[in-house]
């Protein structure tokens, strides 16, 4: 059968099931194929932390949405056109986000009395003509793939569990997937269980063949490739961009990586891949806790290593007095934050950026640490290798500032030519005869010297305690502290002028008002921006990667505009630290509901400040 | 003591980060005899009369012996009175944070098994705050030698019952007599796989040098509890191991694959009850085939707990020497293991096809 094809310049799809249906794998499938199509891509995978919540509750729903296109896109999209709800949980949990009009799949073999009932369904919403504003497609997804299988020796039970690959199958042929990536992912996932494999490639073909055949879609999309600068290409998300970003910088500056780490969500990703690595020469350690974790990272540089911890937000809590030992004893360490919502244990699988203040300030006594955010999935490559740079040239911890947005975000990526990567120098003290000063510093970065043990005639005791400037000996005396609390945030404060200066987006040059972010709103915020420009409006945006120190000339860029707002998935910490510094008025923007900005919400809030002008 | 090969990869040309450290290479005077080489210029600054003294200067003394050039070994602390020594050792030191010292050295000896790390803790820095890193360290058997001065009391804020300390000592913090029941640090230590547990008492300098011999032998952690006497705050803490008139009557000394008998006129001796704990005998009254051997190179610890168990009540008889002295591979050899293993069965790293592994689409 022949069928009309429409052509569409983006899409928004959302798999939603329960925890157990497999929606993270079903994404991350389509996500691969649209991105080995050329399309470009953004995703959000949202799950419960819960392993598995109980069976067809809302609180088990695990949904992946994917946004791609025609031409370069920026979020993961602020409503789906598509909802595939694989139950009634899955539909009563996102339906709210489903615009008029919308595609709407739903496997009706899960809809019965029981499921409606547990999440409160009088009736069922397929018959009861509740859904009448969507384009509904109910299909017996589970029955449709136990009937394709029914040749295959497995149980019910592993036939039923195809029903995301039959799912992922009708979808890739709505969408014109290409589909030998997944053909061959299944290959090499079910290697070990060849009539598995077997039956989850039949079912990903029977659906894609189911599509082909019914009437009940007349119409398939296509969603040509966008135009992408030449390169080679991969999707990946932030956690692997950042664990890839460790293992580049240990080749980059030629010391062997110290990852200390105790397992918390969404961090724990990063230990896992960095430790599938070891051939690179990085060690990675699980520790008893946050405190050991950091602890040995710390030793580890002690020793000559580039040692970095990984964490999220109640970790950091743990690990602040051995940051502050880092401080004082100057010693590289790197340091990063995946956070999640707060405060105490919060919503581990929701994002947030509630933790710079406790980054900016979260020690006792005076002890600046340089802050770093990423601001998109494979920044966290680059912006791993910055804090790398600056960890090891000054001498002291760094903390990167990622989000469980970008950890788990993807977005497609051109690899970085390997020998254009910056180099990470060193620079260990060289053995001497006498009179070693293991605090006195160079004057132009203030940093101190990298003394590690085995380097004769360098022999020298560090510590918590102050010590005297030069010497390093302990010190109580008034003025040295003095001298040394003000060196310690001389050094700090002048990294800002080795940091690339503030850019600032205002191609008419006309704009009044500027939209400021940090971190992972970078995608949100600029959609917003396009789409306030397409309204004629002017708006200049600017997006601060280094938050310690920053860039010399952020206060001249705040001071060019009229107004400047804040969006942040606080309660305003960046306006807070702004304000405090800048003496300027920012008017802020936060929510903090876990998840990330909508560009429609935030155009309005933008356009709203630029009409009130 | 072992001392691994120090040899430093060359260069990272091939896209992979070194294994070992690049440790700049060069001259400078060494010293590898004489007791003063390992002083430094820092004025000592314990209380008059404290045990950590003699401690420093056993120390000083038998290091040496070991033949290392100084910028090998290293000193890392925690917080409190004995965490000061690293100041006075000159080689390198770290003195870090209050209980933190073995995960802190943890990072340094599996990441440099070149060095010979040293770790000085006492018994409210390893048994309270840091208790857990210090069981970590024992399971692991990271390459440690873990000095433990015991002065069952908080010395550097004055004087606060410790998780040593006996249980009704009245301190400041307890007027009423503490409710805590105190810890056993070599049955906590043998209880967590640790592969080296030893005694020793800071005033006796020979056996305290004889147990830094044995463990700076030891591949692996090895914990040494120091009685470490607090003339201010828990003074005689051990008077009854020091008292000369009765000391060798309640001293129990440990030696290998030696009968255990003690007493001024060595006419006491342990023997093996059937429930497998220790009693003290008289020597005349039992046949010497009953008289325990110490073994601590037994694979089974219920020996070496067994002795730890005999000084109840405290110092009736206290067993010194080493309790546990058992191969086990350390933490930094199994690392290292790995990391040869992976370059042996995937080849040493490559950064550009690591990027580029996975699904990835070319565009021209």
């Amino acid at each position: 059968m022949t069928k009309q094809v429409q052509q569409l310049d983006r899409v928004i799809i959302r798999f939603a099931g329960d925890s157990g249906d497999g929606m993270q794998l079903t994404g991350d499938r389509f996500t691969q194929e649209t991105a080995a199509f050329g399309n470009d891509l953004s995703t959000l995978p949202n799950f419960p932390a819960e392993i598995r919540a109980p069976a067809g509750t809302l609180p088990g729903v695990s949904s992946f949405q994917l946004h791609f296109a025609d031409h370069d896109i920026l979020t993961p999209g602020d409503a789906p056109n598509v909802l595939v709800a694989m139950n009634p949980a899955a539909l009563k949990a996102n339906l709210a986000d489903l615009p008029r009009g919308a595609d709407l799949i739903v496997n009706t073999d899960e809809f019965s009395k029981r499921n409606l009932t547990k999440v409160g369904y009088a009736s069922d919403p397929v018959e009861d003509g509740s859904l009448g504003e969507y384009r509904v497609h109910a299909l017996p997804l589970t029955s449709m793939t136990v009937k394709a299988l029914e040749n295959f020796d497995i149980s019910k039970k592993d036939a039923e569990r195809a029903k995301n690959m039959f799912a992922l199958g009708l979808l890739s042929w709505l969408y014109h997937r290409p589909t030998e990536g997944t053909l061959s992912f299944l290959e090499r996932k079910f290697a070990t269980k060849p009539e598995i494999m077997k039956a989850n490639i039949a079912a990903f073909q029977a659906g894609w063949s189911y599509g082909e055949t019914t009437e009940a879609f007349s119409v398939q999309y296509e969603v040509k490739p966008a135009e992408h600068e030449p390169g080679l290409y991969r999707n990946i998300t932030g956690n692997l961009a950042l664990a890839y970003g460790l293992v580049a910088a240990g080749v980059q500056s030629g010391l062997p990586v110290f990852l200390g780490s105790y397992p918390i969500t969404p961090a724990s990703d990063v230990l896992h891949e960095v430790s599938k690595h070891k051939r690179f020469g990085v060690r990675t350690f699980q520790a008893e806790d946050e405190i050991a974790a950091v602890g040995a990272a710390l030793g580890a540089s002690f020793g000559g290593s580039l040692g970095v911890t990984t964490t999220s937000g109640p970790g950091l809590a743990l690990k602040s007095e051995t940051i502050g030992l880092g401080v004082a004893t100057e010693l590289p360490l790197l340091v990063i934050d995946v956070q999640r919502a707060g405060p105490s244990t919060g919503m581990p699988t929701k994002t947030e950026q509630a933790d710079l203040l406790q980054a900016m300030y979260g020690r006792n006594g005076e002890a600046p640490v340089p802050v770093i955010a990423p601001q998109s999935p494979s920044d966290c490559f680059d912006a791993t290798l910055e804090a790398a740079r600056i960890a090891v040239k000054y001498r002291t911890p760094v903390i990167l500032l990622s989000d469980g947005y970008l950890a788990n975000g993807s977005e497609p990526w051109r690899l970085p030519d390997v020998a254009s990567l910056p180099k990470i120098e060193p620079n260990f003290a060289e053995p001497a005869q006498e009179g070693f000063q293991p605090f006195q510093r160079d004057p132009e970065t203030l940093a101190r010297p990298w003394a590690i043990p085995g380097t004769a005639g360098l022999e020298h005791r560090i510590g918590g305690l102050e010590k005297a400037d030069g010497s390093g000996n302990i010190s109580y005396d008034p003025t040295n502290h003095d001298t040394m609390v003000r060196l310690r945030q001389a050094k700090v404060d002048g990294i800002a002028n080795d940091i690339e200066p503030l850019a600032v987006d205002d191609p008419s040059g006309a704009a009044r008002v500027l939209v400021m972010g940090w971190g992972g709103t970078y995608g949100a915020i600029s959609a917003a921006v396009r789409r306030v420009r397409s309204t004629g409006r002017a708006i200049a945006q600017a997006h601060v990667r280094h938050l310690n120190p920053f860039p010399a000339n952020l206060p001249e860029v705040l001071r060019s505009y009229d107004k400047v707002i804040v969006p942040e998935i606080n309660l305003g910490q960046l306006a807070m630290l702004l304000r405090g510094r800048y003496l300027v008025d920012v008017i802020g923007y936060n929510q903090v509901r876990g998840l990330p900005f909508k560009a429609e919400e935030l155009q309005g809030v933008i356009q709203e400040v630029i009409d009130s002008e | 003591m072992t001392v691994s090969d120090s040899t430093a990869t060359s260069g990272n040309g091939s896209g992979h980060a070194p294994v070992n450290i690049k440790v700049p290479a060069g001259h400078a005077p060494r010293v590898r005899g004489g007791g003063p080489g390992f002083k430094t210029d820092q004025e000592v600054r314990w209380c008059p009369g404290c045990g950590d003294y003699a401690i420093l200067a056993a120390v000083q003394s038998f290091l040496p012996e070991l033949q290392l050039p100084r910028e090998n070994i290293t000193f890392i602390s925690g917080i409190g009175c004995s965490s000061r020594f690293p100041y006075y050792m000159n080689t390198y030191g770290f003195h870090s944070i209050h209980g933190r010292a073995p995960a802190i050295a943890t990072g340094l000896a599996t990441s440099r098994p070149d060095l010979s790390v040293w770790v000085v803790t006492g018994d409210g820095d390893s048994l309270s705050i840091g208790g857990n890193h210090l069981i970590h360290a024992l399971r692991r058997n990271v390459n440690l030698k873990i000095l433990l001065f015991n002065n069952r009391i908080y010395g550097l804020t004055k004087g606060q019952y410790s998780p040593t300390s006996e249980l009704g000592k009245i301190t400041k913090s307890t007027p009423m007599g503490s409710l805590d029941a105190p810890f056993n640090p070599l049955s906590l230590a043998i209880g967590a796989e640790g592969t080296f547990v030893a005694r020793t008492i800071d005033s006796d300098r020979k056996h305290l040098q004889s147990v830094l011999r044995a463990a700076a032998r030891h591949r692996g952690t090895a914990l040494i509890e120091i009685y470490q006497n607090c003339n201010i705050f828990n003074d005689g803490a051990f008077a009854p191991l020091k008292d000369a008139s009765v000391r060798d009557d309640v001293t129990v000394r440990l030696e290998h694959g030696e009968p255990i008998v003690f007493g001024a006129d060595r006419d006491k001796a342990l023997r093996r009850t059937p429930a497998g704990s220790f009693e003290v005998v008289n020597v005349a009254d039992v046949d010497p085939s009953e008289i325990a051997v110490h073994d601590a190179h037994s694979p089974d610890p219920s020996q070496a707990f067994a002795l730890s168990r005999l000084d109840q009540p405290a110092f009736a008889h206290t067993p010194i020497g080493i309790f546990r002295d058992v191969d086990r591979p350390s933490y930094d050899e199994l690392m290292r293991a790995q990391l040869g293993e992976a370059v042996e069965k995937q080849g040493e790293g490559d950064l550009a096809a690591l990027l580029g592994s996975g699904d990835t689409w070319r565009i021209d």
